[in-house]
């Protein structure tokens, strides 16, 4: 509009002498101060990615270094042993996150369907949603703490499953919140649809309503997963740490302490010897790798659904 | 969910029990932890995990909060801001054990040789009083910085990005220079949902655990040097969990029942604060 404005003041002889001087000068207090900001905002900025470059760059420089296929599948040396590897973390990892989707995700999608289908504004709905809340800042050594009071003490031993259930622990918030917003998403229209079409309510969740929600689920899932895999304190006295295979020969032994790369990392990170300290980088760089490439996954099903 | 958060409760309220009624509350104030005479006192864990976290709020918060207003009023081009964006939620992706191997190998041996000479000019003010051997306060609260920066400033953008726009032109209307604008009118109207992110910010740094244990040193003194080594509630629970025999368990599930207590309160304060911002906004 301005466009068409322009040229009539312009002809009414109005315009330039009635315009102040626009130009600031950059010099004038104020102007500097403005500038003097932005520059300590980018400075800023990049102070703070500088982080995240070096923590890649050292992953890279020392941890691909020793990443070999040696690493990847053998056990963790002992002493002064050279080479190695943490095979059996890897096994240990994926089992146990494995084992806690198990736990977490149906729980979770259950838990959810019942928040936003069924009684979205109830007294216990709320209340379900603040404690999902809260549990979400849930420091993850309680989590650890309360699996170790509820599985490891009662079965006597350090295991596999109560690694599981602690992790389990920190991602069913994660599932239910993101699983409760995808529900949300789905349009009144589609379901009402349904319902005209003489569904009944069970067959609307089944049929309709969760197979449109599905990427958002999945998007919540991967990231719990995502999260779960890199935790490591809730594991530290559940699932302990093992020097040894999780699978025997066909047979899955879980009732016994269990290696994951998160617990291997902080317990090589301590040691005097440069062997495992080269190994502790190389399983951070496999880690990392791991929960980089779930995360990224996640955000590209999360992307499609847009 | 209710039956889980209640189940967790009385799990490690169940297992606290005996620890609470044989120490009582001089539990919280003593400094003592002697296994061998069962002496057991957590109040430089308390201690170490305010210090600790309070710190690492008062750098990641800035940056945080400044990472916000960069990404939000337009400094970058779209395609440089998702870039620094990204940057951001990675940072929030990297498992925090990584941090701490990260912190031992790099961050200590970076900042040492300034933190010597701080202590060796300038001993005399408190907050140097100490050399810095290897893991400290210092560090770990460098690295907690890091990790929650995060949080922060995820939480700052979305407050920053529900002030209406109208609002901002309204500011440069007046002739107010871009920071006038940000500093004066959109950093205010933001501010509870900032400070909210502030709170959560805090909680998570109370709570984090794995990257504390390996870099604050795990000694129990209280110190307000910046360069000695502390302890958390957190690290303490991982670091003597591990090996703690019956006695020492319940100790130990009472120290967890404090954190609970503690995180719990500054988590349900950050959601309330964040509650309030969002309807403040909806107005």
């Amino acid at each position: 509009m301005s466009t068409v404005q322009h040229p009539v003041i312009e002809a009414m002889g109005v315009a330039r002498q009635q315009v102040p001087d626009l130009h600031r000068s950059s010099w004038e207090p104020r102007a500097l101060r403005n500038s003097l900001l932005t520059t300590g905002a980018w400075v800023a900025a990049i102070l703070a990615s500088v982080p995240l470059f070096s923590v890649l760059y050292m992953l890279i420089m020392r941890g691909g270094s020793r990443l070999t296929w040696e690493a990847l599948v053998d056990l963790p040396p002992a002493g002064f042993e050279m080479g190695g590897g943490f095979g059996n973390a890897i096994v240990g990892t994926v089992v146990m996150v494995g084992l806690a989707a198990l736990i977490a995700v149906p729980t979770g999608i259950v838990g959810a369907v019942s928040l936003a289908e069924l009684g979205p504004r109830s007294k216990l709905a709320e209340a379900v949603r603040f404690a999902a809340k809260t549990l979400t800042g849930l420091p993850s050594i309680l989590a650890g703490v309360f699996a170790y009071a509820s599985v490891v003490l009662l079965t006597g031993t350090y295991s596999a499953p109560a690694g599981a259930l602690a992790l389990s622990v920190l991602m069913l918030p994660t599932v239910i919140l993101t699983a409760e917003e995808a529900m949300k998403m789905v349009p009144r229209i589609t379901k009402d649809a349904a319902y005209g079409m003489g569904c009944t309510r069970s067959q609307v969740i089944w049929k309709v309503v969760l197979p449109t929600a599905l990427p958002g689920i999945l998007t919540g899932v991967m990231l719990a997963v995502a999260r779960a895999a890199g935790e490591t304190a809730p594991l530290l006295f559940t699932a302990l740490f093992s020097s040894y295979w999780l699978i025997d020969g066909v047979r899955i032994k879980l009732m016994q302490p269990t290696a994951s790369l998160a617990v291997l990392i902080y317990n090589f990170s301590g040691m005097p010897f440069e062997n495992q300290i080269e190994l502790a980088w190389a399983a951070s760089l496999v880690l990392v790798i791991l929960v980089l490439f779930i995360n990224v996954l996640s955000r590209l099903i999360g992307r499609r659904r847009v | 969910m209710l039956v889980l958060l209640a189940f967790l409760l009385w799990q490690i309220g169940r297992k606290a029990w005996p620890g609470m009624l044989a120490y009582g509350p001089s539990f919280l104030v003593s400094s003592t932890w002697d296994v061998g005479r069962g002496q057991f006192g957590i109040l430089p864990a308390i201690w170490g995990t305010l210090y600790s976290s309070f710190l690492a709020l008062l750098i990641g918060g800035f940056f945080g909060v400044v990472m916000a207003i960069f990404l939000t009023q337009d400094f970058l081009p779209p395609r440089l801001a998702v870039v620094f964006r990204t940057t951001v939620e990675l940072l929030a992706a990297i498992p925090s054990v990584v941090y701490g191997l990260w912190g031992i190998f790099v961050v200590v041996p970076a900042i040492r040789p300034a933190a010597n000479w701080l202590n060796a000019h300038l001993g005399s003010i408190p907050f140097f009083g100490t050399t810095l051997s290897g893991p400290g306060l210092l560090p770990a609260a460098l690295v907690l910085a890091i990790m929650i920066l995060p949080t922060v400033a995820a939480v700052s953008q979305d407050a920053l990005r529900q002030v209406p726009y109208r609002v901002k032109e309204a500011a440069f209307g007046m002739g107010a220079t871009r920071w006038e604008a940000i500093l004066k009118v959109m950093v205010p109207t933001a501010s509870t949902g900032i400070f909210g992110g502030l709170v959560l910010g805090f909680g998570r740094a109370l709570g984090e655990t794995m990257a504390l244990a390996m870099l604050i040193g795990n000694s129990n003194q209280l110190s307000l040097s910046l360069f000695s080594p502390a302890n958390t509630l957190a690290a303490l629970l991982a670091l003597n969990f591990p090996e703690a025999g019956p006695r020492e368990v319940q100790v130990l599930m009472y120290a967890a029942l404090v954190l609970l207590a503690i995180t719990l309160l500054v988590n349900v304060a950050g959601g309330a604060l964040m509650a309030m911002a969002s309807r403040g906004g909806k107005k």
